[in-house]
């Protein structure tokens, strides 16, 4: 899957001190066997021909990278470019990730397959792929965000899946992955977990990363045939981290393109309402990986708070981690309000209704630029479409239908 | 000889229980602590409990839940082992997810472990592959590591576990979570039996383990059986603790019958 921060991570799945394997003995097998399986598939040029074939053919890849010269000229600095994620099928650069590891469960001769969802976008992609590849298909999702995002929940039974309601704990997407891990405790033999980020215990991370980097591929590609250089900033809102691992590890190497993953501050960093893992969070395990976390003071994992489900998550990806601490990356967050201030510039300015998750770096990558000159480039993640959030956003704008 | 290879002698079959500390009550632990003792248990697992629990089945995961909602804090389950350890001789072992430990510090936890009369440690999402750190510092602390084996695993990663357990091997009876079942996996004999081969370590099995009828199917094969979920569903339904003292004390009396 073509150039990439292939160094790491390490045998072990480490990425500098992070990563690694920490589940139940049960999952360790299926683990190593989930490893051997995707080395083998990335090396077969057929395999990577049938993704690339389906990711322009089924997916509508590659998606334009266009120059938002509305929202631009509005902000009065940086060309702002947004990564047109959104108009892939499905609506999100989920299905990316998910067709990936559709194909592979498929060539590994599962016939099962479960998935976490919290947004509803890695569910909804997952469910798809299934339909598509004649698997059955399991979706976990939090019972508060099966509230929050019905549209999705409708479309996932529509495409054939079966959804399952998770009432533990906070309801959301941390609880909805306990779920899934303890269905693919149970059912092993049969069952492939189709992990929906760069978290997890190795190799998900290093798999979700190399599916969704063709995200930075065709944006490194698109912005020289039009600029004839390189970008001067990447942006992405960072959840698990899938979005922003798939635009920046591309540009690993560049040293001069400077990568901003930005978090959900929620209702404010200070207000303890937050899931701003890698702005607030101290490092720990979690769902068989060592990153940053957010926990308290006796190493129990919080409850988060963000307007943007699929942000909505304790944890991060252990690449993320490693990027910060390593420098390579810096993490900001972004409130619930700003990130409402975003969804709005973008639909006024550019007439793209833009996810709620999305919309956080869409209003940070929209200040960034506002600071910058007429001549530097900001690529911004468009990760997702925003149908799917117009109930949250109408209810909390108090707007009358 | 640790404290936990003491248990286990020739033609005897050892009896584990687990309780989630601080569930229903801290009082309620203890006491039932002190009742397991004098009923024929051999070892007392005390479980930390934790937010996110993905070992374990709905009984121990509503546990773990309402004793957090208690403040059941790491530094209280150290304190609780160390009461218990004051008004019984069993063995006792804690069982916890890895984040809580990490976030109190290897050392200091293992430290205070063993300052409380801990004398091993099962830490289900912690692979020997993950384990050294907390390995090297629970030997400095006379801390058994004990790890887990499930019918899933390779013979590679059968001699691995034997290689690094001490005092005995958790075998899980099932490929799932924890949690009374009706009836036990058919390939357990086989998958026993597979472990023997490659160790000398005594095997105690564990989930899933609901009844005396099935914890003298385990009794035939293995060393030693352990009983939780089942416990805790017991302390919930009669909390005088009279149902529990008679179930394991009939549990006692199956082991007794293997040699």
């Amino acid at each position: 899957m073509g150039e990439n921060n292939r160094q790491l991570p390490n045998q072990r799945g480490y990425f500098g001190e992070f990563g690694g394997k920490f589940v139940p003995e049960t999952l360790m097998p299926a683990l190593g066997e989930l490893e051997q399986a995707y080395l083998s598939a990335r090396a077969d040029p057929a395999f990577e021909r049938r993704f690339e074939q389906l990711c322009r053919h089924y997916v509508g890849r590659p998606t334009p990278l266009y120059p938002a010269e509305q929202l631009s000229a509005e902000m009065g600095g940086a060309v702002i470019l947004l990564k047109r994620e959104d108009l892939a099928h499905t609506g999100a650069h989920k299905i990316n990730n998910a067709l990936g590891q559709g194909l592979l469960a498929k060539r590994m001769g599962k016939t099962r397959i479960i998935a976490e969802t919290g947004a509803g976008q890695h569910g909804v992609a997952t469910a798809t792929v299934c339909a598509m590849l004649s698997l059955k298909c399991i979706i976990y999702m939090g019972e508060d965000d099966i509230k929050r995002q019905s549209p999705n929940v409708f479309r996932m039974k529509l495409l054939g899946a079966e959804v399952r309601s998770v009432e533990s704990g906070s309801r959301t997407l941390k609880d909805a992955i306990n779920e899934a891990i303890r269905d693919w405790v149970t059912n092993v033999e049969t069952t492939y977990y189709l992990f929906g980020t760069v978290a997890g215990p190795h190799p998900y991370p290093m798999i979700v990363r190399d599916f969704q980097s063709v995200i930075g591929r065709e944006a490194k590609a698109q912005i020289r045939a039009m600029y004839n250089r390189l970008p001067d900033y990447l942006v992405a809102c960072v959840g698990g981290g899938s979005n922003a691992m798939g635009l920046f590890s591309p540009f690993y190497n560049n040293k001069e393109v400077k990568f901003i993953g930005v978090e959900a501050a929620g209702a404010g960093l200070k207000s303890g309402r937050h899931a701003a893992s890698l702005s607030a969070g101290r490092s720990g395990v979690l769902h068989g990986t060592r990153s940053y976390l957010l926990q308290d003071s006796s190493g129990q994992i919080v409850e988060t708070h963000s307007i943007a489900p699929g942000l909505d998550y304790p944890g991060v990806g252990p690449e993320h981690s490693y990027y910060k601490d390593t420098g390579r990356a810096s993490y900001v967050a972004v409130t619930d309000v700003e990130a409402l201030e975003g969804f709005r510039l973008l639909c006024h300015t550019e007439g793209i209704i833009p996810a709620l998750e999305s919309a956080h770096a869409i209003y940070y990558g929209a200040r960034l630029a506002a600071g910058l000159t007429r001549d530097q480039l900001v690529v911004v993640n468009l990760s997702g479409r925003g149908d799917k959030d117009l109930a949250i956003v109408v209810e909390t704008m108090g707007m009358e239908l | 000889m640790s404290r936990i290879q003491n248990i286990f002698r020739p033609g005897y079959r050892v009896l584990i229980a687990y309780l989630t500390l601080g569930y229903p009550s801290l009082e309620a632990t203890i006491e039932a602590a002190v009742l397991l003792a004098g009923s024929g248990c051999d070892l007392i697992e005390l479980g930390i409990p934790f937010s996110d629990p993905l070992a374990d089945g709905a009984t121990i995961q509503k546990a773990s839940y309402q004793a957090l909602k208690r403040g059941v804090t790491l530094q209280v389950c150290l304190e609780t082992a160390q009461e218990i350890k004051r008004r019984i001789a069993t063995p006792l072992v804690f069982m916890g997810y890895y984040n809580p430990i990490l976030n109190f510090g290897l050392e200091a936890f293992c430290h205070s472990a063993n300052r409380a009369g801990v004398d091993g440690l099962i830490v289900p999402d912690l692979p020997p592959e993950e384990g050294e750190e907390l390995e090297a510092n629970m030997k400095k602390h006379g801390l058994d590591p004990i790890y887990l084996l499930s019918p899933a695993s390779s013979e590679e990663r059968i001699l691995l576990v034997a290689q690094r357990s001490r005092g005995f091997i958790y075998l899980v009876s099932l490929t799932g979570v924890t949690g009374a079942r009706q009836s036990l996996s058919q390939g357990l004999e086989g998958f026993v039996q597979r472990v023997r081969e490659k160790t000398e370590l005594p095997l105690c099995v564990g989930f899933g383990i609901s009844s005396s009828e099935q914890a003298g199917r385990v009794a035939r094969i293995a060393d030693g059986v352990i009983v939780g979920s089942r416990l805790i569903q017991l302390i919930e339904e009669d909390s005088s603790l009279s149902s529990l003292k008679s179930f394991v004390r009939s549990l006692r009396e199956t082991l007794d019958q293997y040699h």
